[in-house]
């Protein structure tokens, strides 16, 4: 008799784990949205800077008044659970929100790959997702019809670096198809997809692609490929690995002295390559989403700088773009709720659709796949210690030097 | 096979390429020297070895932040993980010393899970590194190029490996490790104790792993997910150099890290940790084949 | 006793059938239930009923996973006939490279043969995040199944059902034969199990192709019900479902039949709240109860309660299968 009991014991915690969840249904006056973010696992700086920006956009929104659907006015909430930078994770989370939680409208989580596997889920279940950090290509390929995106989508991410390259060999007297491109990518789909980005642009303007190398995620150094780059001194090296791939790369090309005229990356911002390497990070070009000295504003933070005096305020910390793009999710889905006048998922999903304002962040409108097409990237330089915009030129606060110099005389 | 041909176009790669694979390797043999010493004194194969390395990173890193140059992160990485060891042998490990191998693998699955969790809710998942600012040593006209923190983390991994030979050789404490490696039982009743003896290993290989760790800070980066890179490669050199054998771990440990960087260069990146491991298992085949004819023959 | 079983297995099934109509809203994670079952079930063929800890068990997952979306993909078949044709082929797949595999790999004893399938897996996963026709390192996605939502998910939780039940009969039928007093004796003695004459390694081999082929066959489920394949974090996800498997079996008991399921069915249940209540620390939690298991279960809970009350636990077992007296390994 004894198993039968033990069993019966096993089966309570069971049960209890089944009441979970049934007692969180939104009260009435609230909009309770979802979000699975990266809180523990490789992911976490960004995941939090992601949960930051999202919670700054919450608070602000409630303190000033909440947002007007219909004639009733509703404060917003936000369910978290962590997906520990795992996929598998994460769409079982979405699930959850969704069918425990009932929750009915989802924030992204970070990265392509757990967004890529919270899309069919959000997309099976009909609740719109809007979300800022999940920028491969891939995800607005696959006719979902619920997921948008409010950032520039991973190709265009150094496609302004690959045409720097070519405007300065012209410069220099030189055909852009003298230009030798070196590529070191993270083996992830958000830096696979940069990579695709950089492959097309380059096959265009008819560079020679000399270096294509794919670093595993673990990967806790790159000199092989470096070795590989001093061999074959290509014009332009572009490295894409996350916050990891952008500090690695400036710790070992200045530790083992590789020339490159210009390097361009991703993530040096989260990456805190100036902070950390000091001269050794200058002359880097890096790829941003936002800056907080560009020109945009909205109704509810003002401009793009004084929402990062607003988010240092509260945060200690300035906000990286990952933040930033988080907030303006959550502006978007207010935005059309608003419009929508209405929680009906369906019709706040046509709202969506035909969303066309600018925020802090950038416009946003998004086009028929999702993605947002009304704001480009922008381009940094690390110079004297600061990060300045050099591409594009109606943003450009300083000129791009260019070559870099070799280490000899830096 | 473009990379191949670089290789022979411009010879003097491989000069960089082994030196830039000795000198990881010279860490990989530090840590996985720790790890055939547990091993064979206490029959435990630790799979926390990593998260000892990353903790030892996580010192210098402190040590750097707060302006002190991070050499000197070196000792006291090694100092406060020999604490960390004998804290964690004094609560855990020493309930599983004497059980089965398997379940000595699973509670420091266990240990390694927490400390690279714990690390990430107390240092955040942030990639950080302690510059030393050391510089670097030009040869052959400025084609090949170590830095000066390689060559001295290379050092200090010998220096290391000396004195421990010394110390098990020589020292009291020393003798009782290897005796106790040799038979507990036997040691046990010469008046040896064993239990010291075994918290004492443990946490001489957590300090050992510390002082890597603080080097892989100075050299590479450190975060909290960094451990099972170096849990990984150590089990790969100790199994092939056999335990108890402090020559082989460091041969094997240069020869792991030269192996890798060729591979890498090679194949491409993304193949370098397919190559260590399906070399893991190929030498695991190769070597149970062995053993198996030599079963025959014996019978 | 052989009625207790009888009544346990009624009741389980019953249970099983009925769940997701008592509790709609929870149908997805059960059946991830179901899936955890498999896994510690499939696991203790070789790590408790035979002495044989593998780490690499994983491998077999993600191949099936792979096969079945590779299948998916370029078949041109429906949505479900491309799922089964899928699941078959990944499952004889998983079944003959277990196969092939078991020559060389299942001649090591002990803790080589852990390390050697933990090299395995890690290398799985690092081959397929380099290969490109599978999608490289930015994995698959598996096409939406085209049901409604409710019925979708009753689809995959009765799909796993169905496949844990087949893999529970199937163990069950191996275990109360020679098999299972042959893979017994492997376990408590290999040499000596040789020098009776036992043909060892066709025994060997063919447990491991068990446990490949239901692992296989849920692995182009799974990959389904998540919905999109990483290389390293889903289909040859070592550090999460390679481990979990080898926990749960040890925490219900390895080496009997319903250990696994029981000691699944606590660990599946104790994430969940642990993923509810512990924002950001669920991971410390869990690797505070993998010590704690490890350190003070080690026989699992029904290996406790067989220590405990040996006489009732003599009786419960069915004539045949894993006996009371047996050291536990």
């Amino acid at each position: 008799m004894k198993t039968k009991s033990l069993f019966r014991t096993a089966a309570l915690p069971l049960a209890m784990a089944l009441a979970v969840g049934t007692g969180t249904a939104s009260a009435q006056d609230k909009i309770v949205l979802g979000a699975a973010v990266s809180i523990t696992g490789k992911y976490s700086t960004n995941g939090q800077n992601t949960k930051d920006g999202y919670d700054l956009a919450v608070k602000r929104i409630n303190e000033m008044g909440g947002v007007k659907v219909g004639d009733k006015t509703y404060q917003l909430e936000i369910i978290y659970y962590d997906d520990e930078s795992t996929p598998a994770r994460g769409a079982q989370l979405a699930e959850r929100l969704i069918e425990q939680d009932k929750v009915k409208f989802l924030l992204g989580p970070y990265s392509s790959g757990l967004t890529k596997a919270i899309a069919p889920v959000t997309e099976k279940y009909g609740v719109p997702m809007v979300e800022g950090n999940g920028a491969s290509r891939a995800l607005f390929q696959q006719g979902y019809k619920y997921l948008f995106a409010v950032l520039s989508t991973s190709e265009q991410y150094l496609a302004s670096a690959v045409a720097l390259a070519a405007e300065q060999a012209e410069k220099a007297g030189k055909k852009p198809g003298d230009v030798k491109v070196a590529g070191v990518f993270e083996n992830d789909p958000f830096s696979q997809d940069v990579r695709a980005g950089v492959l097309e642009d380059a096959g265009k303007l008819g560079m020679k692609v000399v270096i294509d190398d794919k670093l595993p995620p673990e990967i806790n150094d790159m000199a092989p490929s470096l070795t590989k780059a001093r061999a074959l001194k290509p014009d332009i090296l572009i490295v894409s690995g996350h916050a990891k791939g952008a500090a690695l790369a400036i710790n070992q090309i200045s530790e083992m002295k590789v020339d490159v005229p210009m390097l361009a990356m991703t993530h040096c911002d989260s990456a805190k390559i100036i902070e950390k390497y000091g001269k050794a990070a200058e002359y880097a070009l890096c790829a941003t989403q936002w800056d907080r000295g560009l020109s945009y504003r909205d109704d509810w933070f003002g401009t793009a700088e004084e929402y990062a005096v607003l988010f240092e305020k509260e945060f200690n910390y300035a906000p990286p773009y990952q933040a930033a793009e988080s907030t303006a999710s959550v502006l978007t889905f207010v935005d059309a709720f608003q419009r929508a006048g209405t929680l009906d998922q369906a019709k706040v999903r046509d709202a969506l659709a035909a969303t066309d304002m600018q925020t802090f962040y950038g416009n946003i409108k998004f086009d028929e796949t999702g993605k947002n097409i009304a704001k480009p990237m922008v381009l940094y330089q690390v110079q004297d210690g600061e990060f300045k915009v050099v591409a594009p030129t109606k943003w450009a606060s300083a000129k791009l030097r260019h070559p870099t110099p070799p280490w000899s005389q830096r | 096979m473009d990379s191949l041909q670089i290789l022979f176009d411009a010879p003097i790669l491989n000069v960089q390429l082994l030196l830039d694979g000795l000198l990881i390797g010279a860490i990989f043999a530090l840590a996985a020297y720790g790890m055939a010493l547990v091993w064979g004194v206490m029959n435990i194969i630790n799979v926390a070895q990593g998260e000892f390395v990353m903790l030892g990173g996580f010192v210098a890193v402190l040590l750097a932040d707060a302006g002190i140059h991070p050499l000197f992160g070196v000792p006291l990485a090694t100092v406060v993980l020999y604490a960390v060891g004998w804290g964690l042998y004094r609560t855990i490990v020493f309930r599983v010393v004497d059980r089965d191998l398997f379940i000595s693998i699973l509670a420091t699955f266990g240990i390694s899970i927490l400390l690279q969790q714990l690390a990430n809710q107390v240092f955040g998942a942030d990639v950080r590194s302690a510059e030393g600012g050391m510089g670097t040593l030009f040869l052959f006209d400025g084609m090949v190029t170590v830095g000066w923190i390689k060559v001295l983390a290379c050092a200090v991994a010998l220096l290391t490996g000396v004195a421990l030979w010394l110390f098990l050789k020589h020292s009291r404490l020393g003798q009782a490790i290897r005796a106790t490696a040799q038979n507990a039982r036997a040691a046990r009743i010469l008046g040896i104790d064993t239990d010291r003896v075994y918290a004492a290993t443990y946490a001489l290989n957590a300090a050992i792993c510390g002082a890597a760790g603080a080097l892989v800070a100075m050299i590479w980066i450190v975060h909290p997910y960094l451990g099972l890179a170096f849990t990984l490669r150590s089990f790969v050199i100790v199994i092939v150099a056999g335990l108890g054998n402090l020559l082989g771990v460091v041969v094997s440990g240069l020869g792991l890290g030269a192996a890798e960087s060729f591979a890498g260069f090679v194949f491409g990146a993304e193949f370098q940790a397919a190559f260590t491991f399906s070399l893991l298992v190929v030498i695991l085949v190769l070597r149970s084949r062995l053993l198996a004819r030599k079963r025959r023959y014996l019978k | 006793m052989h009625r207790l079983d009888r009544s346990l297995l009624i009741a389980v099934a019953l249970l099983g059938l009925v769940a997701p109509l008592l509790l709609p809203a929870y149908t997805a994670q059960l059946a991830m239930l179901w899936v955890m079952v498999i896994f510690a079930l499939t696991w203790d063929l070789l790590g408790g009923q035979m002495g044989y800890n593998s780490f690499g068990n994983i491998v077999f997952l993600g191949m099936g996973m792979y096969a079945c979306a590779v299948i998916q993909r370029d078949s041109g078949l429906d949505y479900h006939s491309a799922l089964f044709v899928g699941m078959l082929v990944g499952a004889v797949l998983a079944t003959a490279f277990s196969a092939l595999l078991g020559a060389g790999v299942l001649g090591m004893r002990g803790h080589y043969f852990a390390i050697c399938t933990l090299g395995l897996g890690v290398a799985a996963g690092e081959i397929a995040s380099g290969w490109d026709y599978i999608g490289a390192g930015s994995g698959m996605v598996t096409p939406v199944h085209p049901g409604e939502v409710g019925e979708r998910n009753l689809f995959f939780y009765y799909l796993f059902f169905a496949i844990t039940v087949a893999t529970f009969f199937t163990l069950r039928r191996l275990y109360s034969g020679r098999f299972g007093l042959a893979i017994n004796a492997i376990r408590d003695d290999e040499d000596k199990a040789e020098a009776m004459g036992l043909q060892t390694t066709r025994y060997k081999t063919v447990a491991w192709c068990v446990a490949a082929f239901f692992l296989g066959l849920s692995g182009g489920a799974l990959g389904n019900l998540i919905g999109f394949i990483d290389p390293r974090d889903v289909a040859f996800s070592g550090a999460t479902f390679g481990v979990w498997m080898v926990l749960m079996a040890i925490l219900g008991g390895k080496g009997t039949l319903w250990g696994p399921v029981l000691g699944a069915l606590i660990f599946h249940v104790t994430q969940e709240l642990f993923w509810s209540y512990l924002l950001g620390w669920q991971r410390v939690a869990l690797g505070a109860l993998i010590v704690l298991i490890v350190v003070f279960f080690p026989q699992g809970i029904l290996g406790w309660a067989r220590e405990r009350w040996p006489e009732r636990f003599g009786q419960r077992v069915e004539p045949g299968a894993a006996d009371g007296e047996e050291g536990r390994a």
